[in-house]
């Protein structure tokens, strides 16, 4: 198979061309999130909580079957309950917030398999878990591009507070910003890309679209908006990878892109130059002051 | 340095500053409180260090003055000023140094009552902030990362932004960890400066030398109040004594205060 074929996946089929559409809007909404939950140290949050929307989801297509909106409104409600409740548990209990976290999105995993496999079947589980290209359909395109709009305004209105939150939360609340409002706002956000993701990637892995190109920017800038920016390119460059090699290997697409992002972040981790291993163990220059 | 300060201060509010009251207040977590029927005044323009043992509540007295705890009972007051428009010096362990921000970025926020979340910086403000940089002896400092700055650069950075704060009360939570003697001489001329423009400054310190040269005022708290009132007259011997005993009444495995020479 030539590259020519590879492209002409893309223009012979409309479904790839919904995913590959799909997944770059997903792209520009997903690294910005990643990016903060990175940056917070809430990254095994955002796979958490991936966890905790599937019974949620599962709920949705037990009573409407492959619904999109009913799916959604499920993962919502099932995302925040667990965000509460992990955040309750954290503030009523000696439990520390990732164990308390790691419970709750534990036992939420179950409840959702347990869900789904009352009605569906095996194929079924797989889909919600792993998702698949050929279930983005105009509906869900259309779900991906408002997810992908309500992130991008949400993260200008609150870029400033959310970033102050991050490096000096006491002055946020010094100052009458409201901190814990833009938490939760910033939670709501990363639940809302996590569900417009799992169509494509499933709800395991669509965290893995906002941490790995998150964390690979990492490597190559110091700076808080070309890391985002990076971060958004390289999300879309693992979408375009993972989907040609889904297509020419029959592979299926939601690992497929994340096995790319996960290329593109072991690279960074040995060629990126803030950190990365070479920059590390070579010999460094050092100015005169 | 010396004349940058005095541009700097030039700027500053004409307004007298804001004075704080605790009223028999008592503050803590969850339910075991920190401060205990505490009554203390600081009033408008007055500067004054508070001291104690380790443990003895007095972070938790500033956080109470911002808000960020709620007094159990009696009760906190402000006269002069909005609680939003203290502004408040943390300690630098509540500061995520590893974010990648530049220091113009963060020292930017000093401006939040004049910009709020959203609103977009013009060249005043650039200057502002290199002012303010400047008045802390780092100019030209302003597109270095947090995660590259020295202890006491980062304490600087933070008076920076406290002075574009342009607040009429000011609380300083230990501001002189981690920083040389050098440094501390020309942060507390700043402090002197600001104090000398009328705001009212309550600074936490360790330092007790430090104190009886540089404070008029001292409060020393041992989960409830000591003594209140001029330096000499509240750093005694027997003060002293009596605020390490009360703490070692109340917790028997709490440290001392390394810092505190004996009198």
């Amino acid at each position: 198979m030539t590259a020519a074929d590879l492209l002409a996946a893309f223009s012979d089929f409309a479904f790839m061309r919904r995913a590959l559409a799909g997944c770059l809007v997903l792209s520009v909404a997903a690294a910005p999130v990643g990016v903060f939950l990175m940056l917070r140290r809430l990254s095994l949050t955002g796979d958490a909580m991936a966890h905790a929307i599937l019974p949620g989801v599962a709920a949705g297509y037990l009573l409407a079957g492959l619904n999109l909106w009913a799916m959604t409104a499920g993962g919502l409600a099932a995302g925040l309950a667990i965000a509460l409740m992990a955040s309750a548990v954290t503030r009523l209990t000696p439990l520390r917030e990732d164990a308390s976290l790691a419970t709750l999105y534990l036992v939420s995993l179950a409840l959702g398999v347990i869900l789904i496999s009352a009605r569906g079947s095996a194929v079924d589980v797989m889909h919600l878990l792993f998702g698949s290209v050929l279930a983005i359909d105009d509906t869900a395109l259309i779900f991906i591009g408002i997810v992908a709009s309500i992130t991008v305004l949400a993260f200008a209105v609150m870029w400033r507070p959310l970033v102050l939150e991050c490096v000096d939360p006491g002055f946020l609340k010094a100052v009458g910003g409201r901190g814990a409002i833009i938490h939760v706002a910033f939670m709501l956000v990363m639940v809302l890309n996590l569900i417009a993701g799992f169509q494509a990637l499933g709800t395991l892995l669509s965290v893995g679209l906002m941490m790995l190109p998150a964390a690979s920017a990492r490597f190559w800038t110091r700076s808080l908006g070309a890391m985002t920016a990076l971060a958004m390119a390289f999300a879309a460059l693992s979408s375009v990878a993972g989907l040609t090699a889904s297509f020419a290997a029959n592979l299926p697409s939601g690992p497929a892109i994340i096995v790319a992002a996960g290329i593109l972040y072991a690279l960074s981790v040995a060629f990126g130059p803030t950190g990365g291993l070479i920059a590390r163990l070579r010999p460094a220059r050092h100015r005169t002051g | 340095m010396g004349a940058a300060i005095m541009d700097f201060a030039r700027q500053g509010r004409p307004a007298g500053g804001a004075s704080l009251a605790f009223r028999n207040a008592t503050i803590g977590y969850d339910r075991h409180p920190a401060l205990h029927h505490l009554s203390a005044s600081f009033p408008a323009g007055s500067m004054t260090a508070v001291v104690g043992p380790n443990g003895a509540g007095k972070s938790t007295l500033l956080k109470a003055a911002i808000g960020h705890i709620r007094p159990i009972g009696g009760d906190v007051a402000i006269d002069g000023c909005r609680r939003t428009e203290i502004a408040y010096l943390p300690q630098l362990n509540e500061i995520d140094r590893t974010f990648p921000l530049p220091v113009f970025d963060f020292v930017a926020m000093g401006l939040w009552q004049r910009r709020g979340a959203f609103g977009g910086y013009g060249r005043d403000d650039d200057e502002d902030v290199a002012r303010a940089l400047a008045g802390v002896g780092l100019a030209g400092f302003e597109q270095r990362p947090l995660d590259t700055l020295s202890g006491g650069q980062l304490q600087r950075v933070l008076f920076a932004r406290l002075a574009l704060q342009d607040a009429p009360l000011i609380l300083l939570d230990e501001p002189f960890t981690a920083v040389d003697d050098r440094t501390i001489g020309e942060l507390m001329d700043l402090i002197d400066r600001w104090n000398a423009e009328g705001r009212t400054v309550v600074a936490v310190l360790h330092d007790l030398e430090l104190v009886r040269r540089r404070f008029q005022r001292t409060l020393l708290i041992a989960r409830r109040l000591i003594a209140e009132g001029a330096t000499a007259d509240v750093l005694t011997a027997e003060n002293l004594a009596a605020a390490r005993h009360h703490i070692e009444a109340w917790d028997e495995a709490a440290p001392f205060c390394e810092a505190e020479p004996a009198p």
